[in-house]
């Protein structure tokens, strides 16, 4: 891929240039040709949205209306005469519903979303039909919307039907193709696949997600919008069928048949659903029946062949790809530790108190019904110190770590960063001000690279909870970039930074979450048992990493390893059935009675890894 | 302002739409709460039900026999597809499920249109259910009547099976939590087939039902699966009290507001639906972070 960049491009300008001249011989009109890439240019919004965000839309035709009848109403009755203007107004109208309906649509995810946009789909569709049927002419539609016409006064010529429309429409999908390309390749997209892989990480990361998907689904809903205008003018008609359920449903369809996530899919899937729905109707005897074998073989195809057309051959390619890259499939050893990059990865910080420490809580409790897993725990962690967490299973470690980033909401009592209270912000806000943390079990962008995954990670604190940057290219902000080969370099995956994370070896998955939570610039890192499931020899080099991470940086960690706390930790906080048990240097923890009698007595059950 | 009778008898027309709602509701409901599976394909099977009854009627004129059939029909179906697709799809996403089901659904209507066409076509209203009925000084078809009181004892008998006998048990358990109910021992894989098949029996008893009153074509589904959905919204994913709630208060929101304009009729219960997900967002009877 790297060696010809513009290649996606260039093949589909090509195509575009041979389809009028090519796909005539086998049963494709002009305006068959028209209406693909009208498809096309609605399900490129649609890919963005449902390949990239992972948000299973069945309300576009809300957008793809709005559209089509915002600039065919302007052209016909508002007085309007620029088609390119009236089509730039549906465009905006359709992003400006799109904000709206999709601020109550994104607050839910999975089946949730699909149902809400659903259910807006056909609010939208009623509101067309009845309230506004002086301005949509109702079941009529809004028959004779004018061509557009190129240049000014005496030099304005009309685009007519036929083959100079299909070079207009050809322009706009090619135009859409680039944008969805930039969007994909931006920083924005690249937050947009992990909060696909994985939402809980990337708002662990910093990301706002909630804002993200409402962009996407704006941008799908512009993209739609500027569809339903297209629609309009190139047929001369605008149909009230475009609100309907069957758009939306028929756009579904075809994005899967051609292919999730390839943003050329869902034309390939609508020249497919449009050439066999004319063509097997000319067939006697099958004529009626062509919905249901379509229909047929949708079913098949989301049972079988889930990538779609385009899909199928895309993952072709990168499996050979794959093969070609050397080294490929042999694991990399842990690595050796590079100190001073490492220190310089830290983000600013902002103190509310010069004299504060690092991390505090006071008085946290956490209640489960009728369990309270943390009780009353208050205990302070000071600036550049390794903090430990122990206790036996159950202890409630976990939960404490998790009320530390505000991942978990305290039942009572607060958390305070550098003197400033974080208790109720939310994992986005507090990864923001500078907590990183590294998971118990790995949570990581699966489909992603190694790389991209610290990229997703290191764009974060560096580029704010949220950015349209949809122009410029994901790997083209340097600092990120700097700190992304940092903290792949200091967990060693310099090597298999290309392979996806999937097919990455436990242990280096390991490293790859703890990379990442690094990779955020933190100030303050939580380690949740780095070391669990790790190899006795990655347990060592992960020791050092720590120590090395932990010169210059506030460090907690939750461990089960005693012989690494008690080499790693400054001091340690004991929890035992969610109290705080004691509270003091490796030394103290050791002498205290209380400790033995309750834990460490039974210090050679927990010695053994866990 | 409409006059005091229009609005009863509005109401009373909201109570028969929405005991209908809660019948397709709460078979949704139950698959979705059960399975995790949204059945896109649910409004289509409710005209399946319409279909096998119409078929039936016209060959027998018995109404207890076309109510056997489509209990057994549709059951069948429900198992069919449960068997053959669905048990595919349950460690897949969500999404791919919304997709089969989607699919199975454009099949459904489609083999429909190919056996009966596309043309409209009339159930008759069961002799004992013809003429009208006059309560106080409302005017009202009897048959719609007895529709409330028949749906009602069907959402009775639905209440009593999952709330007082062992497989509701097992099923409510389901919901909560089906891995767990696998641990303990208990036979899912056949709760989820029985669970299917009842899902898509109250589709079909609900089509039957409301054949009479319905312009019954293959496509006629669709419009209460959307209702159904918002429904559920409002009621609480995978609620069966949310469901019966939820279809009550849908019902009567879409005829009262008829009674004023009754272009808006559709449009307020999708704002009332989203006034819901802002001020409760799990819905009436849903709890907090299920889904």
């Amino acid at each position: 891929m790297k060696r010809f960049p513009l290649l996606p491009e260039l093949t589909l300008v090509v195509v575009l240039v041979l389809t009028p001249y090519v796909l005539t011989h086998v049963g494709f009109s002009y305006d068959l040709m028209q209406r693909v890439l009208d498809w096309g240019i609605l399900g490129i919004g649609f890919d963005l949205l449902f390949g990239w965000t992972g948000l299973l839309s069945f309300g576009q035709a809300a957008f793809y209306g709005t559209g089509g009848f915002v600039t065919a109403w302007l052209l016909l009755d508002g007085g309007m005469h620029s088609v390119w203007l009236a089509l730039l107004i549906g465009t905006i109208a359709a992003g400006v519903v799109g904000v709206c309906l999709g601020w109550f649509a994104v607050r839910r995810i999975g089946i949730y979303f699909a149902m809400i946009t659903l259910a807006f789909g056909q609010m939208a569709f009623f509101i067309e039909f009845n309230p506004l049927s002086d301005f949509t002419g109702g079941e009529n539609g809004l028959p004779g919307v004018p061509v557009p016409t190129l240049g000014w006064d005496g030099w304005a010529f009309r685009i007519n039907t036929g083959l100079p429309m299909y070079w207009v429409m050809a322009a706009f999908f090619l135009a859409s193709f680039l944008l969805g390309r930039r969007i994909v390749h931006s920083p924005f997209g690249v937050v947009l696949r992990a909060i696909k892989e994985n939402t809980a990480r990337a708002a662990m990361l910093g990301h706002a997600v909630p804002r993200y998907k409402l962009a996407a689904f704006t941008i799908a809903a512009m993209f739609a919008g500027l569809s339903g205008g297209l629609l309009g003018v190139f047929q001369s008609f605008m149909p009230p069928d475009a609100f309907m359920l069957d758009t939306s449903g028929q756009l579904v369809v075809q994005t899967v048949v051609g292919g999730v996530g390839t943003l050329v899919g869902p034309a390939v899937g609508a020249a497919v659903w449009l050439w066999l729905r004319d063509n097997l109707q000319l067939i006697p005897g099958v004529g009626s029946l062509w919905k249901l074998i379509l229909g047929a073989i949708f079913v098949v195809l989301v049972i079988a062949l889930r990538r779609g057309i385009c899909g199928e051959i895309r993952h072709l390619w990168s499996r050979r790809r794959l093969a070609r890259l050397p080294d490929a499939t042999r694991e990399t050893r842990a690595p050796e530790v590079h100190v001073a990059p490492v220190m310089t990865m830290t983000a600013p910080l902002i103190r509310a108190r010069p004299d504060a420490p690092a991390l505090e809580t006071s008085d946290l409790s956490k209640q489960y019904g009728g369990l309270r897993a943390v009780d009353q725990v208050s205990f302070a962690i000071q600036e550049g110190t390794i903090h430990a967490v122990i206790g036996p299973n159950g202890a409630g470690k976990s939960t404490l770590f998790k009320m530390l980033l505000d991942e978990v909401h305290p039942t009572e009592g607060q958390v305070r960063l550098f003197g400033r209270q974080i208790t109720g912000m939310g994992a986005t806000r507090t990864a923001q001000l500078g907590i990183g943390k590294s998971n118990q079990l790995n949570t990581l962008f699966l489909d992603l690279s190694a790389r991209e995954n610290m990229r997703v990670a290191a764009l974060g604190r560096r580029r704010g909870a949220f950015r349209l940057d949809v122009l410029r290219r994901a790997d083209s902000i340097a600092e990120v970039e700097r700190q992304v080969e940092t903290a792949l370099a200091s967990v060693g995956l310099t090597a298999r930074g290309d392979l996806p994370a999937h097919v990455l070896a436990y242990g280096e998955k390991r490293r790859l979450e703890i990379g990442m939570a690094l990779a955020t610039g933190p100030n303050v890192l939580l380690l949740d048992e780095p070391l669990a499931g790790m190899s006795p020899e990655e347990r060592i080099s992960t020791r050092t990493l720590i120590r090395e991470i932990g010169r210059g940086r506030t460090l907690v960690i939750v461990e089960h390893d005693m012989d690494a706390i008690f080499d790693l930790a400054d001091r340690i906080t004991v929890l035992y059935e969610g109290r705080k048990l004691a509270d003091g240097s490796p030394d103290d923890i050791q002498r205290n009675q209380a400790v033995q009698d309750a834990y460490l007595g039974g210090m050679r059950d927990v010695h053994e890894p866990a | 302002m409409p006059s005091l009778a229009l609005l009863l008898s509005q109401a009373f027309n909201g109570l028969a739409l929405g005991t209908l709602l809660a019948l397709v509701s709460s078979g949704l409901t139950i698959i979705l709460g059960t399975l995790g599976v949204l059945n896109f394909a649910h409004g289509s099977l409710l005209m399946v039900g319409c279909y096998v009854a119409l078929v039936v009627l016209n060959a027998t004129g018995s109404w207890l026999l076309a109510l056997v059939s489509v209990l057994v029909f549709m059951f069948v179906a429900g198992v069919l597809i449960e068997r053959v697709i669905m048990r595919l799809f349950y460690q897949r996403p969500p999404e791919d499920q919304i997709l089969v089901t989607f699919g199975i659904g454009i099949v459904v209507v489609e083999t429909m249109r190919a056996l009966f066409g596309s043309q409209t076509q009339h159930m008759a209203v069961p002799p004992w259910g013809e003429g009208v009925t006059r309560i106080g000084f409302l005017i009202y078809p009897t048959y719609r009547l007895e529709l409330i009181g028949i749906i009602a004892f069907t959402l009775l008998v639905q209440y009593v099976v999952l709330y007082r006998t062992s497989l509701g048990l097992v099923v409510r358990a389901g919901i909560e939590n089906a891995a767990m109910t696998g641990i303990l021992g208990i036979n899912v894989p056949r709760t989820f087939l029985l669970v299917f098949g009842f899902g898509v029996v109250a589709a079909g008893v609900a089509g039957m039902l409301y054949g009479p009153i319905l312009s019954v074509t293959p496509d006629s589904g669709e419009v209460y699966l959307v209702q159904a959905f918002v429904v559920i919204v409002i009621g609480g994913l995978g609620s069966f009290p949310g469901a019966v709630l939820g279809g009550l208060i849908a019902g009567e929101i879409m005829s009262i507001t008829s009674a004023f304009n009754s272009a808006y009729s559709e449009v307020m219960l999708y704002a009332v639906m989203a006034l819901v997900l802002v001020v409760r967002p799990q819905g009436l009877f849903g709890t907090e972070g299920r889904v």
